[in-house]
């Protein structure tokens, strides 16, 4: 196969309607497929320059292979699979963190992503101070910013500690104000990577009635957990991973049965 | 499964990107230069003090060696001397260190959240902004104390500081980017402060410097900074048009370079930290 690695992505303003309508496509993936080197080393100068001289390939391992599928508007989507599947890998390629090695991912509107342990926050950064800067990382400007603060806090549920650095909070503290500040961008399109399950029943309650206040707002939700039965109540539509690959794509009660069937088959590698 | 059509369409003019570039970036970018000082400032009793100690222990003991041992009695005012070279080297090594490893350093949010990336060396570069104009505030005092005078020419040391500024951005885009993928770049980085040290006119001034390689010497814009300071400074002459145009030239290329450099690795940045 040929690797290309092509110049930017293209930053596409070609896409004429941003606000998603029910019938279009929010994203689409088309045979896309994501490949991680698998040598440690390959930090190291001296690693890049011997593989350099001696045009050595590393070997290469997939993360995602051909993956293509397609989501609407309204839609919610529960990715599930094995650990290593590269679900989180997806999640990145949709929300543009990681770029693809080849196919092609579009996206049509805004995406707030909750990725794994953390949402773009600093340990160092009280949470007040943490809440400006991922508002400002998801491209809100100061004005919408200092206007949500005080619902993103009152969300969270955090008033008493939102002047303590972050790294004094409790993991679910931290998925508390990660999915205020989310919401509260209004995305598009919700992306949550396993957060969710640290919050308490509490507040995973008021997740899921908030992520479905946005779903009738026409908002997309995708969802990656292992909590099989929060995915049924979410998500409409599921996609079943396996070795990067999409075992099935459908609605959400079929795959998500059919995942339950079968037998663990490990860490994926 | 060669599929070489590649290509990424995010949206760039829609909701929450609206403005990007604009506003809201400017907003992003202050938001990380504040975070910089707090987590700097927060972790330190002494606080900004710091940045008055480093400049006047290096000018004592620099001045001690070079009046006691080995005396210069070309220079008068040895200390200011001294200090009209170690702002601007200080600032080029503290930033150039910070921005090497802004990337890393910042990646709970770079792994998290798509957002512009150049935006992290840049924004380490003008973090340590506050030092320099610290030193800064330290270099005027000084000079004033030992009786030089303000004279009109003092605007341009705005426009060298600001070059050095620029040149600094463009170096940071570059070592950031490269660090990712190399870590040994920080060291290279590390090793090369000790090299500038003495490749800048710190502790001896350009007119010691063989004729031949003076030319050599101003296609470093730390070197000219600290030339162009102490014509302005100590000598009341503006900075000589031979001075400032390869500095400006090359602090200019160096950015676009950088931003270059930056646009063709960022692809990765995420996979690799
Ligand atoms: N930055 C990276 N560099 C190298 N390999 C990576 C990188 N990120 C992911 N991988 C590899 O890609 C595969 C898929 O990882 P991914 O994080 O997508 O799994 P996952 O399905 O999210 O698993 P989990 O359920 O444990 O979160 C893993 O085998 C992992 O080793
Ligand atoms: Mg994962």
């Amino acid at each position: 196969m040929s690797r290309s690695i092509a110049t930017q992505p293209a930053i596409g303003n070609d896409l004429a309607d941003p606000a998603p309508s029910a019938g279009h496509a929010v994203l689409r993936f088309e045979a896309v497929s994501k490949t991680y080197a698998h040598n440690a080393a390959r930090t190291l100068l001296r690693r890049g320059m011997l593989s350099w001289l001696t045009r050595s390939r590393t070997s290469v391992f997939y993360a995602l292979r051909e993956v293509s599928f397609e989501l609407h508007a309204a839609a919610s989507l529960a990715v599930v699979g094995a650990n290593g599947a590269g679900k989180s890998t997806l999640l990145r390629c949709a929300t543009g963190i990681s770029a693809p090695d080849s196919g092609r991912v579009e996206v049509r509107g805004t995406i707030a992503a909750l990725m794994e342990l953390g949402a773009g926050f600093h340990p160092d950064l009280t949470g007040a101070e943490n809440v400006m800067l991922n508002a400002s990382l998801l491209g809100l400007t100061r004005r919408k910013t200092c206007e949500q603060f005080d619902r993103i806090v009152e969300f969270s549920g955090l008033a008493d500690f939102i002047h303590e650095p972050l790294r004094t909070y409790s993991s679910g503290m931290v998925l508390r104000l990660a999915f205020s500040v989310a919401v509260r961008v209004d995305p598009d399109i919700l992306v949550i990577d396993e957060m969710l399950s640290v919050g308490d029943i509490e507040f995973q309650e008021k997740c899921v009635g908030e992520i479905k206040r946005l779903k009738q707002g026409g908002k997309t939700l995708i969802c990656v957990a292992h909590d099989l039965k929060l995915l049924r109540n979410l998500c409409d539509r599921a996609l079943w991973l396996e070795h990067g690959r999409v075992r099935m794509f459908g609605p959400c009660s079929e795959v998500v049965d059919a995942y339950e069937a079968a037998p663990a088959p490990g860490v994926s590698d | 499964m060669s599929n070489g059509s590649l290509s990424l369409s995010l949206p760039a003019s829609s909701g929450l990107d609206a403005g990007r570039g604009g506003g809201n970036l400017l907003f992003l970018l202050q938001n990380l230069v504040l975070k910089d000082f707090r987590i700097r400032y927060r972790n330190m009793s002494l606080g900004v003090l710091w940045s008055f100690a480093n400049p006047l222990v290096m000018m004592g003991i620099l001045t001690f060696v070079f009046t006691r041992i080995y005396p210069n009695p070309a220079v008068p005012n040895f200390a200011v001397f001294i200090l009209c070279g170690l702002v601007p080297f200080n600032f080029y090594s503290l930033s150039l260190n910070a921005g090497t490893t802004s990337l890393l350093d910042n990646q709970s949010l770079v792994k998290r959240v798509r957002c512009p990336r150049r935006i992290f060396p840049i924004a380490a570069v003008l973090a340590n902004c506050l030092h320099f104009l610290i030193q800064i505030a330290l270099l005027i005092a000084f000079v004033l104390a030992f009786g030089y005078r303000v004279n009109r020419f003092w605007p341009w040391l705005g426009v060298v500081w600001m070059l050095e500024i620029i040149f600094m951005s463009g170096l940071s885009l570059m070592t950031s980017v490269l660090d990712v993928y190399y870590r040994d770049v920080r060291y290279l980085v590390e090793a090369s402060n000790a090299v500038m040290f003495w490749l800048v006119p710190i502790f001896y001034s350009l007119e010691m410097v063989p004729q031949r390689l003076r030319l050599l010497y101003l296609l470093n814009p730390i070197a000219a900074v600290v030339v162009a300071g102490r014509d302005v400074l100590l000598h009341g002459k503006p900075p000589a048009p031979a001075l400032l145009v390869p500095m400006a030239l090359v602090s200019v290329g160096c950015l676009a370079l950088g931003l270059v450099v930056f646009g063709r690795l960022e692809r990765n940045i995420a996979d690799n930290l």
